[in-house]
């Protein structure tokens, strides 16, 4: 993770006069599993296309390997694609799909039969050399799409939502199989999704994109226990995000109480946004408890209830493992590591209220919205 | 009720085909007469095949039915790929239903209009016969073109365009991305637009009337001339053979349609 393998510099792009990015600025560095994560429409499809060469940036540079490769067209660029449908050869068999790009190269075929047979081994496609794209199930179309982009030994391979067609159980498979994949050959991934959970359990770096603009760079540690803005806070992971102010260094002021914390170097009495994860509430007697409020919801999730809690009129989202009656009244104590504080942005007061949440909503509204706005991405790009 | 659509199927089927049935039977007859069937043989085959001037016209037939579709299939298929890669959408529009016209177009018109475009044309380049080979071969690919566009660009339209671009990705130039995976691809549309030309150019008599000259006669053109004055039973035994063969095209159009169509069931099946 040392030198820099791809540099994007102030990017811009705009589709029919729609401003889709503003400035992107980013360093890939060698084997790096680098994660673009971020809404349907955020842009980090077409920056990914801008890396494959599928697009060129309006303004800006990218940069490969210290060479400025804007013009380079994407048959000459050393990345390989793993499409977001594929994008199988329906003409061709697995291997034949497979040996493509070996075959444009003009490798003699015992060459190209030994690098085949590897790849298969390594994809676990192996006694699927004859069959057609169209025979397969989605996972293992999925698996010959990453065979025959690793097959030209790219420096960098780029997965836009590949696991996205894959349902629930095979999306974790695929997950483990890509990230060794990566480890056993050293190739700088990046990988596009809107799935936060996906992001952080496989990424060395996320980057966390929202409306043309990177929001946030870090290690999936970093980005869930130290969001920038109330965006990231509430796109990774449920987050509370209450307004407050800091009177002075490790104490913040909000819902009528004044609380000890870690965070610093803000002006005296700067209004900030307070994060403070679910699962760092405990939940106590009203006595011993910092706040109170009445429980207003309860969800069992299984290994955790969700209980939603009024307090002073702001819901609460907190997870705990003990039963709490709704309409009973709770104290919640908070750990002063617990508290996140963030400066004020454009996404203050957007996120992190759960007066209006509805676990029904939710699950009910989520899988379609995806599907018809990310097919409006791909339309777009 | 049952019985009822079945008869009356057969007598739609004997309306359409009786009189090609008649033709092929008499074809075989031994006697040179329309009224009384006398044995079969092979007589008016014989006679055919020793009438050099009808051999000519098959010859000539042939050259311009293979010619006509393959120049029509070139232009045709690139046509079709222009018409697929438009942006704007009003041009693409007009495009298309200008390319249809000729297909609309009564024959008689596309022959006559094109018989005086090339006099014109003779006139201004001051050549005196210029009716023959290579007008008819111009007229025949104009008009076999639409037919040929109709039949590519659904293909192109059905096209995944993420393939071309996984192509590229793999290291082919554009053009290479066009020749291994996006011709393969349209490839049953351009095969039977092909085989729709060469059948068009082969039954052609009407523009053809207008185009050729008498020292470039086609086998429709020639049959005509034969049965205008009086009927010679060698002709049955040619338009047998002429039956024969466009009933062999359009198994094959029908084929080379039913592969491109089983395999995008397939695709669609395990969806």
């Amino acid at each position: 993770m040392n030198n820099t393998l791809i540099k994007l510099r102030s990017i811009e792009k705009s589709f029919d006069g729609e401003r889709v990015l503003c400035g992107i600025d980013l360093d890939i560095h060698d084997k790096e599993f680098v994660t673009l994560l971020g809404p349907s429409g955020c842009g980090k499809t077409t920056t990914l296309r801008i890396i494959g060469g599928f697009e060129n940036a309006d303004t800006g540079d990218v940069f490969f390997d210290g060479e400025r490769i804007n013009e380079l067209p994407a048959h000459q660029r050393q990345v390989n694609t793993v499409f977001q449908r594929y994008a199988l050869f329906p003409h061709l068999n697995v291997y034949d799909n497979v040996a493509f790009g070996l075959r444009v190269q003009k490798l003699k075929e015992d060459e190209i039969q030994v690098r085949v047979r590897e790849m298969l081994e390594m994809t676990g496609l192996r006694g699927f050399e004859a069959r057609r794209p169209a025979t397969l199930s989605g996972g293992q179309q999925q698996r010959v799409a990453i065979a025959r982009a690793l097959i030209n030994r790219p420096r960098v391979l780029l997965l836009d939502e590949p696991l996205g067609a894959l349902d629930l159980k095979l999306r974790k498979d695929m997950q483990n199989e890509l990230k060794r994949i990566q480890r056993e050959t050293g190739i700088t991934f990046i990988y596009v999704t809107h799935d936060q959970e996906e992001a952080l359990s496989m990424s060395d770096t996320v980057v966390v994109m929202a409306n043309g603009r990177i929001q946030q760079i870090g290690t999936p540690t970093d980005i869930y226990n130290e969001p920038v803005n109330a965006f990231v806070a509430d796109f990774i992971g449920e987050s509370n995000i209450i307004d407050g102010v800091m009177p002075e260094d490790n104490k913040a002021r909000f819902a009528g109480h004044t609380f000890d914390c870690v965070d610093g170097g803000f002006a005296k009495n700067e209004a900030v946004d307070i994060v403070i994860r679910p699962e760092d509430v405990d939940v106590v007697p009203v006595e011993k408890g910092m706040l109170s409020g009445v429980v207003s919801g309860v969800t069992f999730k299984g290994d955790y209830y969700e209980i939603i809690v009024d307090v002073k009129g702001f819901k609460w989202m907190i997870e705990t493992s003990d039963y709490v009656a709704p309409d009973e009244k709770i104290g919640l104590y908070i750990e002063p590591d617990a508290i996140h504080v963030m400066k004020k942005s454009e996404y203050s007061g957007k996120f992190g209220d759960y007066s209006t949440f509805s676990d029904e909503m939710d699950h009910l509204s989520d899988p379609d919205a995806e599907v018809s706005e990310n097919e409006e991405e791909a339309i777009l790009s | 009720m049952k019985t009822l659509s079945r008869v009356y199927m057969w007598v739609i089927f004997a309306l359409l085909y009786a009189p090609i049935l008649v033709l092929v039977i008499f074809s075989f007859n031994e006697g040179g007469s329309l009224s009384s069937y006398t044995g079969f043989s092979f007589r008016w085959y014989g006679e055919l095949f020793r009438d050099s001037v009808a051999l000519q016209s098959l010859k000539n037939s042939l050259f311009l039915a293979v010619s006509s579709a393959a120049l029509a299939t070139l232009i045709g298929t690139f046509a079709a790929l222009g018409l697929d890669r438009m942006r704007n959408q009003y041009l693409k529009g007009t495009v298309n239903s200008v390319t249809n016209i000729p297909m609309m177009n009564p024959d008689i018109v596309t022959g006559v209009s094109m018989m005086l475009l090339f006099v014109a044309v003779a006139g201004i380049l001051g050549i005196s016969d210029i009716l023959g080979r290579w007008t008819m071969l111009i007229a025949h690919t104009t008009f076999s073109l639409p037919y040929v566009i109709l039949s590519v660009l659904p293909k192109f339209r059905q096209f995944d365009p993420s393939l071309r671009e996984a192509a590229m990705d793999l290291g082919c130039t554009p053009a290479g991305a066009f020749f291994k995976v996006e011709l393969p691809h349209v490839l049953p549309g351009v095969i039977s637009g092909f085989i729709m030309g060469f059948t068009l150019s082969l039954d052609d008599f009407v523009i053809s009337h207008f185009v050729s000259s008498p020292d470039f006669q086609t086998l429709p053109l020639y049959i005509y001339n034969q049965t205008a004055h009086n009927v010679k039973y060698s002709m049955y035994a040619l338009c047998t053979l002429i039956i024969v063969t466009i009933l062999a095209l359009l198994l094959l159009v029908n084929f080379a349609g039913g592969i491109g169509d089983r395999s995008k069931r397939r695709k669609e099946a395990t969806k």
